[in-house]
């Protein structure tokens, strides 16, 4: 009982704190960092361009897509961020954005999204909306996007700041993701960024033949390996296990 | 004021020694490594501190010495509740420390934060030791009796007690020594007593105990942050604190690394935490197995398709039923193991888990949920230490399943690196091999880390452990699957069979397991499932099982030399050679690589080193005492025995923690046996100087005496161990205690027999001495550590030994 009552004390002392500190920041400084935040958001993407280029050869993927590309230099991540990391919002690392839960490192984004290989008109489901960060932008390449976040309020300030950025093909809602959001499936690809000691087999059920779902593996702030789960056309799976590092453990041993 | 505060230097004793083992269950509650390295080296840098003050201002505090004693221990009650909740205010975040540049500052701001109380005890102790240097023999006895009673009595309270709670004890206990020092020493006004007596009381009862914040990063604060979830059961002893999650809106479901073909999922379950890691399942039962067919997904039941595989022998059937096959799982938890050896028909399933809470989970408090696991036929559940249990049994298992008890998250985290594991070392598995019957098979089910670390760690050790064991051929005995996030090594008594081979190739086929290593095994056979870039297991394995199997490892970007008993961390990977590349990639998905909590261990050591040379030295050397700067030799020698204690001790804890089965005890043991002996050594060593014997002759006597035990017990404590393990508990300690004894004694002389050279040749470098002594103990508790995790325990000692040494042939230049 004391345990939940600080809980939510401390919820309630966080939302305050990220309230006051986005109006001021969005009143005060905002204003004057808009084009530091472009030119800050290109030279992230620049980074990730050259992180995929390095890791082509673990990844399996030449270079990202241009639609990627585009949907990195498009949304504002700096909006996903809590006000008094704004600053450092387009540094290529992971950031914590309260409740135990971080935005993943830009680089890991665009790899995700990127094995996905969304294109326009498909259907995607996110398990694990978080900032809305990853939702968004699946957005831009998606015709529709379908996320769940087990955590209450930051499923709701997500879904509140998607809508606040006029992202309306991203629909969000809050509770279990474990049986994937029936009615609007199958889904052309799934990625589960929510951690789980398995693969619900709901979620593979919703995905469609051909389609493909993604799974960053390990914990907050580091991601170990991703998988990349394809469905076959005859409804069987295959999995492949990417390490995003250019990193060969076994030099000399073949 | 002729007689010195006895009983309340004694108990302001206890309350040091009992913080210092309270803080590192405390900091294993919030954060997750224990820290103990850290918290040893923060109260040597308070103390040594607090030396270097009393030096600089004994003057002005001798004037008001009762008065600055009381101060220091109602400082003491303070800052114990006060220190550790300002640590918590600071936002460290060891998963952050390679991302975030501010990290290592707030590491250190932690570090002096929790050196404050330590600072005000020593101060306190110290004093009286100044102001009544006469008696400093019976002072001494008194300061050890209570550190002795504070470290055992400790462990005691935290059984009835949570430890947030015990640190309101602390601050009672503390003001209680305020109160009983005012009496002691004839302090007036005489209301004081009362005062700090009032206070005492007051805080017992009036204060609430300390709120402890986990890290938000912790599983189990994760846990409770996802809607639904509720704690509805918590208990608490030095073993951890339990905490009990259910969610029925967004119910658990674990299966870890469940095949991606499996269709079904597991029944409602509750989240078991152990200090907020975890969580371990407590499976909803109800006698049906059906709900169990999730168990037969996982990589871990390999080993019943194997057994299934094999043909009935005749010794393995009784007269009216199949006593087969005989189970042990080491690390039963909440009893998912148990569940799937029941799922498989196991006739006896043995069940050893540590902790008494969890178990008395399953079968009292949850008895029903659970289907009552732990009573039914042929299990039964042992609250044991698993090495322990295994070298005391005289049982024969057809399979021992050594359960996944930590968590993913902190696993590939690299959040162990530090700690020591004696499950995972060659002598556990040649041990567990040995209890096994003639075609049994021991089962070691680890998390699946990319590039591999611990599948092919675990694999080279039980290489080693099959030759060590006496097996010409140990590629016809090893078996290794892995899943998209579990990897299983199978280490038979006997070789693989054709039909035993063939169920393992079918079990992995069906549920898309890739086959990572089994006799005979074709390169084509491996990577097919779960796709990577190369086949690292299989090659790996090969390697591991080739002549270049040296060069393999010391070519391999990680640390996968085998765990042994003397080297027992199993979960370091480091190596300093791929730092550089693995560091020089950390924006580029390197950073999971390096495991954080080597570089942490370093950067503590900096810290340590840093901030002793400004707290303890730098203020000597510039104050009047920096003209009369020690010799060389004296500064060589107080160096040379400062570090060689803190080796000495440390390692010999470690060497102990396996022969007592229990890691807090054991700490609690040694070091109260350690402390005391020491004391007794220290009198002793006094003794010797009325009888006009010359210093260094006595200490030179104690080193050798110090050197021939060491090495005495180097040779022979493995020995005696593996002999003396079977007895009770009791029996140990008291055996323990006897080992010690003569080692810790001569260990006590060293130090004293010099202070007291000094003071009659050269009074003034008597601070100096002090300091130095401060410094090489603060500094020595982190390198220790760090020299183990490299070189073993075994070698630490003998470094110790070394530093004796050097002191010995240094004191012939002072003394």
């Amino acid at each position: 009982m004391e345990r939940q009552l600080l809980g939510a004390l401390n919820n309630k002392i966080m939302k305050r704190h990220f309230a006051l500190s986005a109006f001021l920041f969005f009143c005060f400084v905002f204003p004057s960092q808009g084009v530091e935040f472009d030119a800050a958001r290109h030279r992230m993407v620049e980074e990730v361009l050259s992180d995929a280029a390095d890791t082509s050869a673990s990844s399996g993927r030449a270079a990202l897509s241009p639609s990627v590309i585009a949907a990195m230099e498009k949304v504002e991540r700096h909006r996903f961020v809590p006000a008094d990391l704004a600053a450092v919002a387009y540094l290529n690392r992971p950031l914590p954005i309260g409740y135990g839960q971080t935005i993943s490192q830009p680089f890991i984004v665009a790899l995700m999204t990127d094995l996905m290989r969304v294109k326009a008109g498909d259907r995607v489901l996110e398990i694990g909306t978080g900032s809305g960060y990853q939702a968004a932008v699946l957005a831009e390449i998606a015709s529709s996007v379908y996320s769940i976040e087990i955590i209450e309020p930051l499923g709701r300030e997500a879904g509140e700041r998607l809508k606040s950025l006029g992202y309306r093909n991203v629909q969000t809602r809050v509770g279990d993701g474990y049986y994937g959001w029936p009615e609007a499936a199958p889904f052309d690809a799934i990625i589960v960024t929510a951690a789980a000691s398995h693969v619900p087999p709901p979620l593979i059920k919703q995905l469609k033949p051909g389609g493909r779902m993604v799974i960053p593996l390990g914990t907050q702030f580091m991601t170990q390996y991703l998988m990349l789960v394809e469905k076959q056309q005859d409804g069987s799976v295959t999995n492949r296990q990417i390490l995003p590092v250019a990193f060969v453990p076994l030099t000399g041993w073949h | 004021m002729s007689r010195p505060p006895f009983l309340a230097i004694g108990l302001l004793s206890a309350c040091v020694l009992a913080y210092e083992v309270l803080l590192t269950r405390l900091f294993s509650i919030v954060l997750w490594h224990h820290f103990a390295y850290m918290i040893i080296s923060a109260a040597m840098l308070g103390y040594g501190a607090s030396g270097t003050l009393l030096t600089l201002l004994k003057e002005k505090i001798a004037a008001h010495f009762a008065a600055v004693y009381v101060i220091a221990a109602t400082a003491l009650a303070v800052l114990m509740p006060a220190a550790f909740l300002l640590a918590q205010q600071v936002p460290f975040n060891p998963l952050e420390l390679l991302w975030d540049k501010t990290q290592p500052a707030k590491l250190l701001a932690v570090y002096l934060l929790m050196m404050l109380p330590f600072f005000c005890g020593g101060l306190g102790i110290g004093l009286v030791f100044a102001h009544f240097g006469k008696q400093s023999s019976r002072i001494y006895a008194f300061d050890i009796l209570g550190a002795g009673v504070g470290s055992l009595g400790v462990i005691g309270v935290l059984f009835l007690v949570p430890p947030a709670q015990v640190l309101t004890v602390l601050t009672a206990l503390a003001l209680l020594a305020a109160a009983i020092a005012v009496v002691e020493l004839k302090m007036r006004p005489k209301w004081l007593m009362e005062l700090f007596l009032g206070l005492a009381v007051l805080a017992a009862v009036a204060l609430p105990g300390m709120p402890v914040h986990l890290s938000p990063y912790k599983d189990l604060s994760q846990a409770l942050n996802i809607t639904g979830a509720r704690v509805v059961e918590e208990r608490s002893s030095p073993l951890g604190q339990i905490t009990v999650v259910d969610n029925t809106r967004v119910p658990l479901r674990d299966a870890p690394g469940m095949s991606l073909n499996a269709t079904s999922e597991p029944p409602p379950q509750l989240g078991v935490f152990v200090d907020g890691n975890g969580p371990s399942a407590l499976t909803k039962f109800d006698g049906k197995l059906e709900p169990l067919a999730y168990l037969d997904q996982l990589t871990s039941a390999l080993p019943y398709h194997v057994l299934a595989s094999q043909e009935l022998a005749p010794h393995k059937l009784g007269p009216h039923e199949v006593i087969w096959p005989r189970v042990l799982v080491l690390g039963a938890g909440a009893g998912s193991d148990v569940l799937q050896a029941l799922y498989f028909g196991s006739a006896a399933v043995d069940a050893v888990e540590l902790d008494r809470n969890v178990t008395d989970l399953v079968s009292q408090r949850f008895r029903d949920y659970a289907g009552n696991l732990y009573a039914q036929p042929g299990v039964h559940v042992y609250a044991a230490e698993a090495r322990g249990f295994v070298n005391a049994s005289r049982e024969r298992y057809d399979l021992i399943q050594v359960a996944l008890l930590d968590s993913f998250g902190t696993a590939s985290a690299g959040l162990y690196g530090l700690s020591e594991n004696y499950l995972y070392t060659v002598e556990a598995l040649q041990t567990n091999l040995s209890r096994l019957t003639p075609g049994g098979m021991l089962a070691v089910t680890r998390w699946l880390t990319l590039p591999p670390r611990d599948a092919l760690k675990l694999f080279a050790t039980a290489v080693t452990a099959l030759e060590r064991s006496g097996v010409t051929d140990p590629s016809a005995r090893l078996v290794m699957i892995r899943g998209w996030k579990t990897v299983t090594l199978l280490v038979k008594n006997s070789a693989f069979t054709a039909p035993e081979i063939a169920a393992i190739k079918e079990f992995s086929r069906t549920r898309s397991f890739d086959l990572a290593y089994y006799p005979g095994m074709r390169a084509d056979e491996a990577n097919r499932y779960n796709l990577l870039a190369q086949a690292y297991f299989f090659e790996g394995a090969v390697a591991l099982l080739g002549q270049q199997r040296q060069d393999f490892i010391d070519q391999y970007k990680f640390y996968i030399e085998p765990a042994t008993d003397d080297r027992p961390h199993f979960f370091r990977f480091f190596k300093w050679n791929s730092a550089a590349e693995l560091f020089a990639l950390r924006e580029q998905g390197g950073m999971p690589l390096l495991d954080w909590s080597y570089p942490l261990l370093v950067a503590t050591l900096v810290q340590a080193f840093a901030a002793s040379v400004l707290l303890i030295l730098a203020p000597l050397a510039l104050s009047r005492c920096r003209r009369t700067l020690p010799s060389t030799p004296v500064a060589l020698y107080f160096l040379a025995i400062g570090f060689a204690f803190m080796f000495m001790e440390i390692a010999f804890i470690q060497k102990f923690v396996l022969f007592l089965s229990h890691p807090l005890y054991a700490v609690a043991v040694v070091l109260c046996a350690f402390l005391v002996f020491a004391a007794a050594g220290s009198w002793l060593a006094g003794h010797w100087q009325n009888a006009r014997w010359h210093a260094t002759n006595k200490v030179t006597l104690a080193v050798i005496a110090m050197g021939a035990i060491s090495l005495l017990y180097l040779a022979i404590l493995p020995y005696l161990f593996q002999v003396l393990i079977h007895l009770p508990d009791a029996a140990k300690i008291i055996i323990s205690v006897a080992l010690i004894a003569p080692l810790a004694m001569c260990m006590g002389v060293p130090f004293p027999t010099a202070m007291m050279r000094l003071a009659d040749t050269a009074e003034q470098a008597i601070p100096w001495a002090w300091a130095i002594n401060g410094f090489a103990s603060v500094v020595g508790a982190v390198l220790a550590t760090l020299l183990a995790i490299h070189l073993g325990f075994a070698v630490v000692i003998l470094l110790a030994v070394m530093f004796y040494g050097v002191a010995c042939a240094a004191l012939r230049g002072f003394a």
